[in-house]
């Protein structure tokens, strides 16, 4: 995977621009130089690729962090934003002569107000620490991704991060009210705020998912919500990933909004049941779906469900009678990624496609994991169509890592192809950065890019990422 | 070839393409029309260009939830084809023209274009939230495509949210996919009369932050009969919605007496008054919509002495009657949220910035955006101030 090249008169500049660095940061240890400390930043969740940067930054302000981009600025100092690592794109990858600007120590909680429904954090908070915060008072902060313990708000909005939860209540783009963020030149900004709906342009809008390249998210206003009252599960074992697939659709089409409805695949299922024992049926594809409301609320819909099942002929249907059961039913969806990682080195890839177009799809990647000589198991978000196949590879292997990546690209075509997308929550970063050809023609990148320009001119914020390397060469020699 | 409305030398492309040429080789100023009933913001002075000939459904999977529409398509198309499958476009988009006295048929292109959203808002999210992507020719005359098809897309920025609520001055929009709900089994709406409007703001928010799934908080200070009234709405499956409703009860009886009504017609009707804003229909004066805390809405209503007032979203939108020619944003000096002049007539929205003027800083973003995507400034120029 190709990087920008560093340039050497950055490299050679590197004491000047720590000692400037310095002087604009309270805490002594805020700057980071030295590479056995620097080489802990030197990648993200997305290990296959590393980089030390050349040096690393923990602003305790929105202020320093101003302070620090303007003497990037001035200096030419490529900056990569980072929350806290758990990209699994390469979104927080560094380059060798820039720093990372990181916001670890951005993680104070600045205001909570149930009457109106909002919590304003500074960005470096994690994720579940901001239900954490809501959560005696009865509401909880609705996007949820799975790494939710450890990630930042700050990548949750670079990324427009899902998570289970989502198909009830979107993902973070759906639940941000405002962000205070800083641009590359060290100007401050606010977009939006504790109401609903831009005045002007929707810039908000453009910033969450903009991967780091717009800006440095420093604080954000987030949408909460009041707790239901109660969530209950149900299990469904089916003969076929068809006729799975068809019962998603009808459970929608019912009018019943689940919070989640998850889909395992028979090589999934297999292997967590060797690994979790959470009692799954033996069979080609198994749904997960939640509700929730009161008891008889959850009843009432889970009798629906029960229902149009029932029509399908599964070979297995589970309620959970009680937390205990509901537990158990989960433990194996929870425990899926870690017993794929047991057999082998997985990828994780992240592609949308409609959902009707899931029996084709999950066809087609058993024809192609015969192809390509790889194992691969399907564990997703069904109820809108956001595939996670994991490729299984032998890192130690030659060639075992490349022939996953190609395989993956293969699976991500198929996926634009039957009306798809890329990515559904991971984000492009430097992954699929070269496969945007697949989905956009150059006037959608064009335009794409024209945004950048505004934000960051001099394109020093995170470059290298979202975009083809050939397609961005020009703006970042500028 | 394209079509020309002769009387009043409308550009009427009757494809993408067509379009795409017609901003191309435009030599002036464009107005940019979907059904023209959504006539707000600065007065534009160009050739006017119309989506009225780009319509049609292009595809449906009422099991995917999803819809993919051309602009010009009439809304009403677009609704009688949902409520064929049960569905519905869940943000309840409001219909401007009786508040504004315009004519026409509202194009689902218009309703992008301005992001509208009504009552169910608070609950669901705003039209913006349910775009999944966007076709469009920017003022360029490139044709440019963001988003898809699929309700969970991350690939790329997110042009769909920026050409929500860009009023046409940045790109004409030619296709839209949208993400579509069912329509609920049972409703409700709980109705407290009565009360003041810190009281109603406070029952409104007692309500939002309960866990009764609350699809709709609206109160008015003079209801149709002419006295104060407060509604909830809760939407769902039959024993749900009555769950619910008692639930709702117990904590709304705290703040008055409570009246629950069911039925389907007169539930329409009362929430299609709120969403239309039909209380300031025949009244004169200018319309201001606010955005804000919802907790602030009865003290900025009561600083801005207006003629009239109707708080939706719990509070945290706001509509005000105001004499003709009040400086609004003058009147209420600083508050957590933002307004914009609705209704009033040229030469007011010529004197007083129809849209939320912004801080330096933002207001280049936005000015250099508009450079970008609109480099000649002939897409509805000055239309967003
Ligand atoms: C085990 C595991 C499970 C996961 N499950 C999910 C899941 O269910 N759903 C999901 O969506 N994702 C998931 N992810 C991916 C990842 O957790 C998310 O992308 C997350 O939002 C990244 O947050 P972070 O704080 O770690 O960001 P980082 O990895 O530090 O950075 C991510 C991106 O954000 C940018 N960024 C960071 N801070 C800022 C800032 N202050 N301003 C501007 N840009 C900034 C970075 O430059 C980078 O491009 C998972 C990851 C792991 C390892």
């Amino acid at each position: 995977m190709e990087m920008p090249r560093p340039d050497p008169r950055r490299l050679e500049a590197k004491a000047r621009i720590v000692a400037r660095l310095r002087e604009v940061v309270s805490r002594e240890d805020a700057v980071i130089d030295e590479e056995h400390e620097t080489r802990a930043y030197e990648c993200d969740a997305l290990t296959a690729y590393r980089c030390p940067p050349m040096a690393v930054v923990l602003p305790s302000s929105t202020e320093e962090v101003s302070a620090v981009l303007k003497i990037c600025h001035e200096e030419g100092v490529p900056v990569v934003p980072r929350g806290s690592g758990t990209s699994l794109a390469g979104g927080a990858l560094p380059v060798a002569d820039g720093i990372i600007l990181g916001v670890s120590r951005l993680n104070r909680v600045l205001e909570i107000d149930t009457d109106n429904r909002f919590i304003r954090v500074e960005s470096g908070r994690t994720n579940l620490s901001v239900t954490g915060a809501v959560e005696e008072e009865g509401f909880f902060y609705a996007p949820d991704p799975s790494s939710q313990l450890a990630c930042a708000i700050a990548g949750n909005i670079a990324m427009n991060s899902g998570g289970a939860h989502c198909l009830k209540y979107g993902v973070t783009t759906n639940n941000l009210m405002g962000v205070k963020m800083v641009l590359m030149d060290g100007t401050i900004v606010e977009l939006g705020g504790p109401y609903l709906d831009a005045g002007g342009l929707d810039l908000l809008g453009l910033v969450c998912g903009s991967e780091g390249q717009l800006g440095v998210v420093t604080e954000a206003v987030l949408r909460i919500l009041p707790k239901p009252e109660g969530a209950r599960p149900i299990l469904m074992g089916f003969d076929s990933n068809e006729v799975a697939g068809a019962c998603v659709s009808d459970i929608i089409r019912a009018g019943i909004l689940p919070v989640a409805i998850e889909f395992m695949d028979r090589p999934c299922i297999e292997a967590t049941e060797a690994f979790a024992h959470a009692g799954y049926p033996d069979c080609e594809a198994l749904l997960i779906v939640e509700v929730e409301g009161s008891d008889a609320e959850i009843d009432e819909q889970l009798n629906l469900i029960k229902q149009i099942a029932r029509r399908h002929n599964p070979v297995a249907l589970r309620e959970a009678k009680d937390a205990d059961e509901a537990a158990r039913i989960w433990a194996g969806r929870k425990a899926a990624f870690g017993a794929m990682g047991q057999i082998n080195d997985y990828m994780c890839l992240d592609g949308t496609i409609p959902v009707s177009e899931l029996p084709f799809v999950l066809r087609r990647i058993g024809e192609m994991s015969k192809e390509f000589g790889l194992e691969v198991g399907n564990v997703f978000h069904a109820g809108d169509g956001n595939m996670h196949p994991l490729i299984l590879y032998d890192a130690n292997k030659p060639g075992d890592l490349e022939r996953a990546e190609a395989f993956g690209a293969e699976i991500l075509k198929l996926c634009v192809e039957v009306g798809g997308c890329l990515t559904g929550e991971h984000g492009v970063g430097v992954e699929k950065r070269d496969l945007m050809g697949v989905q956009f023609s150059r006037a959608d990148l064009e335009a794409q890019m024209r945004l950048k320009d505004v934000f960051d001119p001099a394109w020093l914020l995170n470059p290298g990422k979202v975009f083809p390397l050939d397609v961005t060469e020009a703006r970042r020699a500028a | 070839m394209q079509r020309e409305v002769t009387a009043s030398k409308a550009l009427c492309p009757a494809s993408e393409a067509e379009l795409a040429e017609a901003i191309a080789s435009a030599e002036g100023p464009l107005r940019i029309l979907g059904g023209g009933t959504r006539a707000y913001g600065r007065p534009v002075e160009g050739r006017p260009l119309t989506t009225a000939a780009l319509t049609g459904i292009t595809l449906y999977e009422p099991g995917a939830l999803t819809l993919v529409v051309r602009a010009g398509t009439p809304l009403a198309d677009v609704e009688a084809a949902l409520a064929e499958h049960g569905q519905r476009l869940p943000f309840e988009p409001m219909d401007m023209r009786g508040l504004l006295g315009t004519e026409g048929a509202p194009t689902i292109g218009g309703v992008a274009a301005a992001n509208v959203s009504g009552p169910r808002r608070v609950q669901v999210g705003a039209c913006r939230d349910y775009m999944l992507g966007v076709r469009l020719i920017d003022g360029r005359g490139e044709i440019i495509k963001s988003g898809g098809r699929v309700m969970k897309n991350v690939t790329g920025y997110d042009l769909v949210k920026l050409m929500a609520g860009s009023h046409g001055t940045l790109g004409v929009l030619t296709e839209i996919s949208f993400k579509v709900l069912p329509e609920p089994e049972a409703r409700a709406v709980l109705l407290v009369e009565g009360l003041d409007d810190a009281t109603a703001q406070r029952a409104m928010t007692a309500a939002l932050n309960s866990p009764f799934e609350v699809s709709g908080a609206a109160h008015a200070p003079r209801g149709v009969d002419g006295a104060p009234v407060t509604m909830i709405r809760i939407e769902g499956f039959a024993g749900s919605v009555r769950y619910r409703t008692e639930r709702l009860k117990e904590i709304l009886s705290r703040f008055g007496e409570v009246a629950v009504e069911t039925d389907p017609e007169r539930t329409a009707a009362g929430w299609r008054w709120v969403r239309d804003v039909e209380a300031f229909h025949d009244r004169p004066g200018d319309v201001w919509r606010l955005s804000l805390k919802p907790s602030e809405a009865p003290e900025v209503a009561a600083r801005a002495e207006p003629e009239g007032a109707l708080y939706d979203w719990g509070g945290g939108r706001l509509w005000l009657l105001m004499p003709e020619g009040t400086d609004l944003r003058a009147r209420l000096g600083p508050f957590s949220g933002h307004a914009t002049l609705i209704r009033a007539s040229e030469p007011t929205r010529r004197a007083i910035a129809s849209f939320p003027p912004q801080p330096a800083p933002v207001a280049a973003l936005e000015a250099g955006i508009r450079r970008q995507f609109d480099p000649r400034g002939i897409l509805n120029p000055g239309l967003m101030g």
